[in-house]
């Protein structure tokens, strides 16, 4: 879901919920701006990625320019500036998963859903991550999609992966 | 809260324990939750109602196995099941009191008796979101002691005897820090536990901040109370979203028992901590780059002098230590820094956290008193590499560490010897490699790492990474001369003399370490085009005659 | 801070404790390169190139972050460092492409020399580089990523130098770029700061690129032509076949009192000398009402004949004289010398965009109470009344920064408006006028007043739009008070200079009164003593004849030609206005940039402007004035001394000054240790005259001509000057426009469009 217009209530891109918990944590710091990074997370957490509606009342409400918090959202590899799937599918090619095939996990998702690194499907269901460590060294290979894990992969449990999170979409669960 | 009031809360706690006949703690870390287990956890606790069973189902931090699990340890009995799963939990409920179901128990002895458990003695024991069962476990006296019979020179005291060294990597000595801080000039002040827990193959702060969230936040206050700050900041990388949640839920639990806000304890000593929470960015782990990033800001490094101890997060003096560290304060100011010191080497103390994981049997969260050898976590704790391989390094320290060979697995662990060897502490990660490790790609790997992780900032970092990789690219692919070696060695010493900060002057030793050790795999690389773990593969160009 | 005593390469160097190491080699001339360090800029250590080594200390350290303390010890070029610098410059190399032979820095390119220096000239990584499109954010700057070595001096410069935060850093590691504000598109004030300062060719400048090379270019200092503070430009200019082309300005060597700052004017607006506008030829009306094309020689002998014939007919009187704010010093000089001793006239003025004469008037007899403009960088508190400095004096604005942030200036602000300087004020106090500030600062209980009262050294910057009775207000609660300094601001160049030159009805040069001349009256014989028209009156009288020079008048002050229906118009300009449109005589004359002299700013530094660009067919306004007297019959000598008439035979001893018959001016110049100029188009003999006559002009020549301001000091005019009178038209500068000027620059109407609030919707 992309979400960028501004309702008329909050006159803001965000839902009044983050609305308020935005106003609270930019009074929070010392300085504006350090409310920065954990506002752009909440709303990507909520937008879906860093639209540029996003980027422009974040700017606005810290009181910085669009400029700064491009140059500092683009710094951080949790941030993106476009949409990705409904369920992102992080791959984990770190050391310890890399050692246990972390590599054919990816391969296997990339062949599956047809998209590489950074790809989102065209139906919008799945995107694809190359990520670093994702601390589950001891269970690897391991992936996570949203903030749930999967652990010991096999390339044979893709489809098993895969088939569990289409079938919470709309269209898969009819 | 006076020690008074704690025991009440922990005979409290012992009371109801004691109301049960059984006790299953089901590991709910990560990895456990990975394969459901909370519904494990449930459908035991249905199984023992219907059966009519009197026994507590407990859910617990992580129990250590993590290869085996999801994992659940049966009191009084101390069985610890493995491999659990929804389909076996009436079988494991029926066999309370008895001998565990067949299948389902861990051979425990090698795991268990060459480990010392202080930061995570409570792990697996506990549930993390509950602070009375912390408390129970002689949780805050620590804290309670400090602020009631301690001056902050008196707590730095004990943390300097101690002889508690920074877990994050660099071993700094953290009673040095702590009096620095402290003896900057008084005012704001901050203390910022760092968990921004990056290092590929390493889990040590998660699980801690997973499986026992208010002993770091005890280690905090006390630090907080040392140093004369009152406002603290935990730095958390996104991609722990259970870390996040127990520690929101362990932060509201510690201000509820008044270990947090105004008056702590009834002393002037007001404290209070919030969550900070990364976006995917390995620098910052470094402390000026933390600094920066929690600042709003680029999480680049900046130069140091001036130490973040004197002036740090928004100018002001800043302690700030890594999430193992402060798991390491609560037991040394409850037990004195001296009973801290008998543990380890003469200048490594205490113990030290690892993840075993890579290409061995038991991978694990273990943690092993400083001065054990190599040899005894590898193939004691970790059972060796898996059948029909040999072993052949291990790796430490992340990619600012390096690669110890099989013949230095007597080495003892301290910072000084694995530094010697070419490899560093590092904040706890341990990837074990065997002979279908092919060390170029070893070290391949980690120069990829450090070149999309460099923040860019410094010439040789961003740069030279590039061109380490590229080349290090070009000798997998046997693409390479005996001249691109040279050119790689000089400039790993490029890279490691002129760079801005730790990461970029520790980016070559995953190099510098493979090519001490293993320089005849590069050569095979380069002369006679073969990988011999058979993981490179060589691009074979038509040579013209 | 106290003194301590380094070794650097063997060489004892004394210097304050706590000072960069960096700074005190560049001082002791021990050369430390660096890409990311710029003197003023915050601090970086990115770029590893100012690596020395320390003795004791065990990894080499970074001068540019090292400070320096007693004892210690550094060597900077040993073949380690060389070994390490080299390395690092081969890394740059390895993504840079070795395009210098088409690349706008070539030859001035700190990469490239220091490639030179340190021999890493081989290249050592044969990986693909990783190749980007040039892209063109704004008219005025282009960026070459692949070029960009991340010295991240541009980000800084806008940010912490023209606090206009246009530029970042966006991703990261070797994916690293800057980028500006608004997508793939630039907008801010197009200063070009950002290409002054990259050290290697990835910001270059649209006026600029692919022009020519440096080597091809001669590097004339001058004034810039702009506002009235005076930037030192550096006029890059190739022969051509019409003469010499200008090819660039820019801030080349940073040796004058602007430092390292130019604004878009001065780096972009020196187009206005190839302007369509620009007039070619003399002309003359024809019987016909035409204007039609003809020799100097007709022309001027066509004005000079019609001036002497309505001098004759009616008096000087009939005759009004308007000069310019464009014109050097000597020019001013000249003309109104011309126009009284020659003309016959006092009618002679230009338009007045601050009231000096009241100015000088205050400050006379009380030396030292006139400010530099360096003094805006240094001084410990400024209050400033009125104006937009960042707009209308981007130097002054700088200047006022800097001081703020580098040595915690404490600024106080009042104004009717809102300005952008706000964000560097310790105070700000919003007026409705300033007719109440002078009075309100000397009352009691405003916390602003109090603030401004509390600071013992205070330089109080005033702009022009404060005039009368506010003005005498502000000067006098100023005088009152020890360790206040001044400086009032006008619009144009030499707005300061024309006054001083005594382009004024009543006023003669350094503002002493026609009616009561003191030493011009043996100088200037037969000026009239009456006070003449001022502009306005002049353009309304429907006089004989009026000679306009360098200004356009009709034009700017919106003046109905018709009035001068019947009046004999000469014109001196540059280009085509609507005054020319009206003119009988039009006489093509040079800007700025084709001729010498001196211009003094606002503040009343006297600077040497020098002649850069060359034009067929046009002369500067000082020979066209002296080739119309010459036709007019007048012996020239008596308005420009020249050659060595009269100084052998009598040094004035013996007969005396007073008798009139000694060569004042030979012996003035005998006493300085002065040559006679040798030609009546010198300008420097009327400098001569100037320093000799103008009480405040007493100017330090070895700086002067050195390119250094050399201060002017009203102090030292008369206490009998008179305080003006007579309108002050302002029409304020912005960042892309100069009254007068700009609108014969393309590349400044490009700027604006580009920076025009539909376009520039995106930035902030």
């Amino acid at each position: 879901m992309t979400k960028n217009e501004t309702s008329p209530e909050t006159m803001s891109i965000f839902s009044p919920a983050l609305s308020a918990r935005f106003d609270k944590l930019v009074g929070k710091y010392p300085l504006r701006r350090s409310a920065l990074v954990p506002m752009l997370l909440y709303a990507q957490d909520e937008v879906g990625y860093i639209s540029d509606a996003v980027v422009a009342e974040v700017a606005a409400r810290i009181g910085i320019t669009e400029l700064d918090v491009r140059s500092v959202a683009s710094y951080y590899s949790m941030l993106r500036f476009k949409p990705a799937g409904k369920f992102n599918v992080q791959v984990c090619t770190n050391i310890a998963c890399m050692l246990r095939g972390g590599y054919e996990i990816f391969d296997t998702f990339s062949e599956k859903l047809g998209i590489g690194h950074k790809g989102v499907t065209a139906d919008g269901v799945f995107s694809l991550e190359e990520v670093e460590c994702i601390g589950a060294c001891c269970w690897a290979p391991a992936i996570q999609v949203n903030y749930n894990f999967h652990d010991e992969l096999k390339p044979e449990n893709v489809d098993g992966i895969l088939a569990e999170y289409r079938a919470k979409t709309p269209e898969g669960g009819r | 809260m006076n020690l008074e009031e704690l025991n009440q809360i922990a005979d409290a706690v012992r009371a109801e324990n004691g109301k049960y006949d059984y006790a299953v703690n089901v590991c709910q870390g990560t990895g456990c939750l990975a394969q459901h287990a909370d519904q494990i956890q449930a459908a035991i606790g249905a199984s023992a109602a219907a059966a009519g069973k009197n026994v507590q189902v407990r859910r617990v931090g992580c129990l250590g196995f993590c290869a085996a699990g999801p994992l659940a340890q049966l009191e009084p009995e101390g069985h610890l099941l493995k491999g659990l799963s929804v389909a076996r939990a009436d079988e494991v409920v029926s066999s309370l009191g008895g001998s565990p179901p067949p299948g389902l128990q861990c051979e425990l002895s090698e795991l268990v008796e060459k480990q010392v458990q202080v930061v995570l003695e409570n792990s697996g024991k506990i549930d993390p979101e509950k602070i009375d069962e912390y408390i129970e476990r002689d949780g805050y006296q620590g804290l309670v002691k400090a602020l009631t019979e301690l001056r902050p020179v008196d707590v730095v005291q004990q943390i300097t005897e101690s002889g508690l060294r920074g877990r994050g990597g660099g071993g700094y000595p953290t009673g040095l820090k702590w009096g620095m801080v402290a003896k900057a000039a008084p005012g704001q002040k901050y203390v910022i536990c760092n968990g921004d827990e990056g290092d590929p193959g390493a889990f040590m702060d998660r699980s801690v901040l997973e499986s026992d969230p208010q002993r770091v936040i005890e280690g905090m206050a006390i630090a907080a109370y040392a140093v004369g700050a009152s406002k603290g900041y935990i730095y958390v990388r996104a991609e722990y979203p259970l870390a996040v949640s127990r520690l929101t839920s362990g932060l509201r639990e510690a201000r509820r028992r008044g270990f947090l806000g105004n008056n702590i304890c009834g002393t002037p000593f007001d404290f209070d901590i919030e969550i900070r929470i990364g976006a995917g960015a390995f620098v910052c782990g470094e402390e000026t780059a933390l600094i920066a990033s929690i600042e709003g800001l680029r999480g680049v490094p900046r130069v140091r002098p001036p130490y973040p101890a004197s002036a740090g997060l928004w100018g002001k003096p800043t302690l700030i230590n890594n999430v193992e560290t402060f798991a390491n304060v609560p037991p040394i100011l409850r037990k004195g820094g001296a009973w801290f010191a008998k543990v380890g080497t003469a200048k490594s103390k205490g113990t030290k956290v690892f993840a075993l994981s890579g290409k061995i049997r038991n991978t694990a969260l273990i943690e092993v008193p400083m001065g054990i050898t190599l040899r005894e976590i590898v193939e004691g704790i970790g059972g060796g590499v898996p059948e029909g391989h040999s072993f052949k390094a291990v790796q430490t320290g992340g990619p600012s560490g390096g690669c110890i060979p099989a013949e230095l697995m007597d080495i003892e662990v301290s910072y000084e010897s694995l530094i010697q060897a070419g490899s560093m502490m590092g904040s706890g990660g341990m990837i074990v490699m065997d002979d279908s490790s092919c060390m170029v790609n070893v070290a391949k790997f980690f120069m990829e790492f450090c070149m999309t992780e460099s923040c860019g900032k410094c010439i040789p970092c961003r740069a030279g990474t590039v061109q380490m990789f590229e080349l290090l690219a070009k000798i997998c692919e046997g693409r390479a001369t005996m001249d691109d070696l040279d050119l790689l060695i000089d400039l790993c010493s490029t890279v490691k003399e002129a760079s801005l900060c730790g990461l970029g002057q520790t980016a070559p030793n995953p190099v510098l370490s493979t090519l001490r050790y293993f320089k005849q795999e590069y050569i095979e690389h380069i002369q006679n085009k073969r990988c011999p773990a058979g993981v490179c593969t060589i691009k074979h160009e038509e040579v013209p005659a | 801070m106290a003194d301590v005593t380094i070794t650097v390469d063997g060489k004892k160097i004394t210097a304050p404790a706590g000072a960069l190491l960096i700074d005190v080699c560049r001082k002791a001339g021990i050369e430390i390169p660096a890409f990311c360090y710029y003197p003023g800029l915050s601090l970086q250590a990115a770029c590893r190139m100012c690596v020395v080594r320390q003795e004791k200390v065990p990894k080499l350290q970074t001068a540019c972050t090292t400070t320096v303390a007693e004892g210690q010890v550094f060597f900077t070029e040993t073949d380690e460092i060389k070994q390490a610098r080299k390395a690092t410059l081969q890394l740059l190399l390895g993504n840079h492409p070795l395009d210098c032979p088409v690349c706008d820095a070539g030859g001035e390119c700190e990469l490239q020399d220091m490639t030179f220096k340190y021999g890493a000239g081989e290249s050592l990584y044969a990986e693909a580089k990783n190749h980007r499109d040039e892209q063109q954010w704004s008219p005025a700057v282009f960026y070459d990523r692949p070029r960009c070595i991340l010295c991240y001096r541009c980000v800084r410069m806008c940010g912490e130098g023209m606090d206009v935060w246009a530029l970042g850093v966006q991703n990261r590691g070797s994916s690293a770029v800057i980028a500006p504000n608004a997508g793939n598109e630039l907008h801010c004030e197009e200063c070009g700061m950002c290409i002054d300062v990259c050290p290697v060719g990835a910001l270059t400048s649209g006026s600029y690129r692919y022009k020519t090379r440096p080597w091809e270019m001669n590097h004339v200092a001058t004034v810039c032509a702009h506002c009235g503070d005076g930037c030192k430009v550096t006029l890059g200019v190739r022969q051509s076949s019409e003469g010499a082309k200008i090819i660039r300005a820019d801030n080349r060597d940073k040796s004058g009192m602007n430092g390292d700052f130019l604004c878009a004017k001065g780096r972009f607006g020196f187009d206005f000398v190839d302007s369509e506008k620009r007039l070619a030829k003399p002309m003359i009306r024809n019987a016909q009402g035409k204007l039609e094309t003809a020799t100097w020689e007709q022309a001027i002998r066509v004005a000079a004949e019609k001036l002497s014939a309505v001098k004759s007919a009616s008096g000087g009187e009939a005759i009004g004289v308007i000069g310019s704010n464009f014109a050097t010093n000597e020019e001013a000089y000249l003309l109104q010398k011309f126009a009284r001793t020659v003309l016959g006239t006092n009618n002679i003025d230009h338009a007045r965009t601050a009231d000096y004469a009241r100015f000088a008037k205050a400050l006379a007899g009380k030396p030292g109470r006139s400010a530099g403009i360096q003094d805006a960088a240094w001084a410990p508190a400024i209050l400033l009344v009125g104006g937009d400095p960042t707009e209308e004096h981007p130097l002054l604005a700088w200047n006022l920064r800097t001081n703020a942030r580098l040595s915690k200036a404490r600024i106080y602000i009042a104004n009717t408006q809102s300005i952008r300087l706000e964000r560097q004020a310790k105070a700000t106090l919003k007026v409705d006028d300033y007719a109440k500030l002078g009075e309100m600062l000397a009352g009691k209980g405003n916390a602003f007043a109090e603030a401004v009262k509390g600071e013992e050294k205070l330089l109080v910057i005033l702009n022009g739009d404060v005039q009368g009775a506010a003005l005498d207000a502000l000067l006098k609660w100023g005088l009152d008070r020890e360790g206040v300094q001044f400086a009032l601001l006008g619009g144009a160049v030499n707005s300061r200079g024309a006054a001083d030159m005594g382009l004024l009805p009543d006023s003669l040069p350094g503002y002493v009164p026609v009616n009561e001349p003191g030493a011009f009256a043996n100088e200037y014989a037969n000026a009239p003593k009456k006070p003449g028209m001022a502009l306005h009156e002049m353009l309304q009288k429907k006089l004989g004849a009026l000679i306009v020079q360098g200004t356009d008048p009709l034009g700017e002050l919106g003046v109905d030609g018709g009035s001068l229906k019947d009046t004999f118009v000469v014109v001196l300009g540059a280009f085509e206005s609507a005054t020319t449109a009206v003119a009988n005589v039009v006489l093509p004359a040079s800007t700025l940039y084709e001729k010498t002299g001196t211009i003094t700013n606002n503040f009343g530094d006297v600077q040497l402007a020098q002649k850069a660009a060359d034009r067929a067919n046009v002369k500067p306004d000082f020979e066209i004035i002296v080739r119309l007297a010459g036709a007019m019959g007048v012996d020239v000598r008596t308005l420009v001394p020249f050659g060595k008439h009269g100084l052998t035979a009598d040094l004035g001893q013996s007969r005396g000054a007073q008798a009139g018959e000694a060569d004042r001016h030979a012996v003035w110049l005998a006493a300085n240790n002065l040559e006679p100029k040798l030609s009546p188009f010198d300008p420097m003999a009327l400098l001569d005259e100037i320093e000799r006559l103008v009480a405040g002009y007493k100017l330090d020549r070895l700086n002067l001509f050195a390119g250094n301001p050399a201060k002017a000091e009203p102090g030292f005019v008369p206490v009998s000057a008179l305080a003006g009178s007579g309108t002050i038209q302002r029409a304020t500068a912005g960042l892309f426009t100069t009254p007068g000027l700009s609108q014969y620059s393309t590349q400044l109407a490009e700027l604006a469009e580009h920076e025009s609030p539909a376009k520039a919707v995106a930035a902030d």
